[in-house]
């Protein structure tokens, strides 16, 4: 007996656009089973986990503060993705965002004024896009591979940091501790809303990345064009669009949104360079990508739900005494059912009970 | 098990109420102490030690406390968020347990002036309601230098450094002193892990340096992955922040045991008597904060060697910092017989003669 998949020759659009919510859904009863298996009351526990973070204000602030590095990330993404950019390495983007913004405040902490937070922003979206740039040109340039090479840049851009502020930028003042000089007033990005809670400004810029994104992709010519290179690059050709441009295209913008969500960390949440300034957004938010279906009005929705899996991981451990590892655990199912979803959506499995003695076992085709 | 326990108490509460019929007042809340660790709780180091801390708390306070505890909280955004969920779930006292937790502890005892701050390691106390605490871990240091020295063919012995802080230094250098009193030649490679918790980075550093020729392996970070290393490659190790005999049976010569519960028992019970007060606490041998684990797998001549240093320190007859004492470089530092003052020790950013090492900087 084997099981194999099947391509459908039609998707159904039903399932298509419930699959997120299936996979929600399967993940919180796994979640259940998981729990029961731990000796804990699986409806107190995901009530702990999904129910109480968002019944406070200040929660909810934290939601935010969690999510908008996620959703930033996730939306630029999402360019890549629907152009068949496979741009995996916005963590390091992320990361070189924080740093070429972070100039400013740690090289030349005695320039104070008010464009210095400005400036910062500008340098850390320039920063993450020349970082995504390196890829791009790459592929476009040489037709290198840039699953590696974005890849392997984020390890690049991770040994850097840690070089930084272990070296020419440890705070003098710090102890020898690796860390840069906490940032000055004129550099923090502000609150929203500081009379409850931390969320900052990076929450907006998410919002409003999200939107133009989602009118750029639904609403305009350059949206057509990177939905039509990412699904028939000949019919791309034909319409006369370029194919090195558009990689060039998509890689910019979406590292231009990680570096802002990496300067946005480091100046709203953090306020200063550390070692390890991010638990991982940059590979999270490919989840979050995904699981918004790669249009940026689900990708904010996405964004809250993981962000929401961060939080409900510490409640959870707070009141019913689980490890800190049951958010891994999550957003690992989560992932996987995504994945699965889609995959029953786009296949259909097929078991023949006849041995198949000479014919070698083929794996089937992934669906990315 | 932490809501059993509030049910049970409430329970018990309710009861006496009844009981009393209304004559007596209605007990009070238990107090909430809350703890946030850096590492797991499993990693028979640091915050094995605070969450042992804990345990105690419960035990000798009973139904008078609640506790809850956060592990494996990293140093940065996430902690700042983890101890404001404690401060506003209620807790009256929050012990936040690594250097890293030292802003984030400062920005949250701001907003919640009610609630008291214990920082473990750190220096500043910026509010009247944040206390810090630490233990004078480099008299253990000095102890298993002087045994190290004894024990040692090669004459060198390794020394795994988390970070380059004062804190860190500080014990290599009362180490490389303990040594130097038994054998001035004495040696120290020290190799820095750059983590407090990484079982793989750990092991690695202990393999690199026995490759380079050290057969007696000592740590400043939190796993028993050295221990277990030392093990296996037949050279003998020193302990952290606990016990870890089990980890190495014929490996363990000693362990400097950080013993947090005396405290943790006496603040937490200040919080509930209303006298808690900020203080700034530094204390070793004498008070019982470091406590060194059986002298083992070692001749009886050095273990009554190492017992009595151990005396001198704890009495008082002996400060580790008693000069003459040069820095690595050779210049003096301290005149015969003048002792380092606590300032000087806590942001000692040099090392002293006999270190085989580079301070990073």
């Amino acid at each position: 007996m084997r099981v194999e998949l099947v391509k459908r020759p039609q998707q159904s659009a039903l399932f298509s656009a419930l699959s997120p919510f299936i996979a929600l859904l399967l993940t919180l009863l796994a979640g259940a089973v998981m729990f029961l298996f731990l000796g804990k009351n699986p409806a107190d526990a995901l009530y702990y986990f999904f129910i109480e973070p968002l019944l406070e204000t200040w929660s909810l602030h934290e939601l935010a503060v969690k999510a908008a590095p996620l959703i930033l990330i996730g939306v630029g993404l999402s360019i890549c993705y629907l152009s068949n950019n496979w741009n995996i390495g916005a963590e390091g983007q992320f990361i070189i965002g924080a740093i070429a913004g972070s100039i400013l405040p740690v090289a030349f902490p005695g320039f104070q004024s008010p464009i210095v937070l400005p400036l910062m922003l500008l340098m850390g979206i320039v920063g993450g896009a020349a970082y995504a740039g390196i890829p791009a040109w790459l592929k476009a340039r040489f037709g290198t591979n840039e699953i590696l090479t974005s890849l392997m840049l984020v390890y690049v851009a991770q040994l850097f940091l840690d070089w930084l502020v272990r070296g020419p930028w440890r705070n003098p003042e710090g102890f020898n501790f690796p860390e840069t000089r906490n940032f000055h007033a004129y550099a923090v990005l502000p609150e929203i809303w500081p009379a409850s809670g931390r969320a900052h400004w990076g929450f907006v810029f998410a919002i409003l990345a999200a939107l133009v994104l989602w009118f750029v992709l639904s609403r305009t010519l350059k949206g057509f064009e990177v939905k039509l290179i990412g699904q028939s690059p000949r019919a791309g050709r034909f319409a006369g669009f370029s194919r090195s441009r558009m990689i060039i295209f998509a890689f910019l913008v979406s590292g231009a949104l990680a570096g802002l969500a990496g300067i946005s960390e480091v100046s709203g949440a953090i306020g200063q360079l550390r070692p390890a300034i991010s638990p991982g957004y940059g590979f999270t938010a490919i989840i979050v990508a995904f699981l918004g279906r790669l249009n940026p009005l689900g990708i904010i929705a996405a964004g809250l739900v993981l962000a929401l899996s961060y939080l409900g991981g510490e409640a959870a451990q707070i009141s019913i005494g689980v490890s800190d590892k049951v958010a891994r655990a999550f957003q690992g199912m989560l992932l996987f059912f995504v994945l699965a979803c889609d995959t029953l959506i786009h296949y259909r499995i097929r078991i023949s009970r006849r041995v198949v003695a000479a014919k070698p076992i083929k794996a089937p085709a992934g669906h990315a | 098990m932490r809501t059993k326990k509030t049910f049970l108490a409430l329970t018990a509460a309710a009861a006496l109420g009844l009981a009393a019929a209304g004559a007596a007042e209605a007990q009070d809340d238990p107090t909430k102490a809350c703890f946030i660790y850096v590492g797991p709780i499993g990693d028979f180091g640091w915050s094995y030690q605070h969450h042992q801390g804990l345990l105690q708390v419960e035990e000798e306070l009973g139904d008078a406390v609640e506790t809850a505890y956060l592990e494996s909280v990293p140093e940065g955004a996430d902690a700042e968020r983890a101890i404001e969920r404690f401060a506003r779930s209620g807790c009256d006292i929050i012990f936040t347990t690594s250097f890293g937790y030292m802003d984030p502890t400062n920005k949250v005892a701001a907003k919640f002036p009610d609630v008291k701050f214990e920082h473990a390691t750190g220096y500043k106390r910026e509010h009247p309601n944040v206390a810090t605490y630490n233990s004078r871990f480099h008299e253990g240091r000095y102890i298993q230098g002087v045994i190290a020295a004894r024990m040692s063919e090669a004459g060198v012995a390794g020394y795994i450094g988390s970070f380059p802080i004062p804190e860190v230094v500080m014990g290599i250098n009362a180490f490389v002193l303990g040594a130097q009193s038994v054998n001035p030649d004495f040696k120290v490679k020290v190799v820095w892990a750059n983590t407090w918790f990484d079982p793989g980075k750990e092991a690695d550093a202990a393999k690199a340096l026995i490759d380079q020729g050290v057969d007696i392996m000592t740590q400043h970070t939190d796993s028993t992955a050295p221990m277990q290393v030392a093990a296996e490659r037949g050279i003998k190790a020193f302990g952290q922040a606990s016990d870890m005999i089990e980890f190495g049976p014929e490996t363990q010569l000693t362990a400097i045991v950080d013993d947090w519960g005396p405290y943790y028992v006496e603040r937490v019970k200040a919080v509930r008597e209303g006298t808690w007060e900020q203080i700034d606490i530094w204390a070793g041998l004498a008070e019982g904060h470091v406590v060194m684990a059986p002298y083992t797998n070692m001749p009886d001549d050095v273990k009554a060697l190492a017992e009595e240093t151990e005396e001198k320190i704890r009495s008082g007859a002996f400060n580790p910092f008693t000069g003459p004492i040069n820095k690595q470089d050779g210049t003096p530092w301290l005149a015969e017989g003048k002792v380092a003052d606590d300032g000087t020790l806590l942001g000692m950013n040099f090392y002293v003669e006999g270190v085989d090492d580079q301070l990073p900087n």
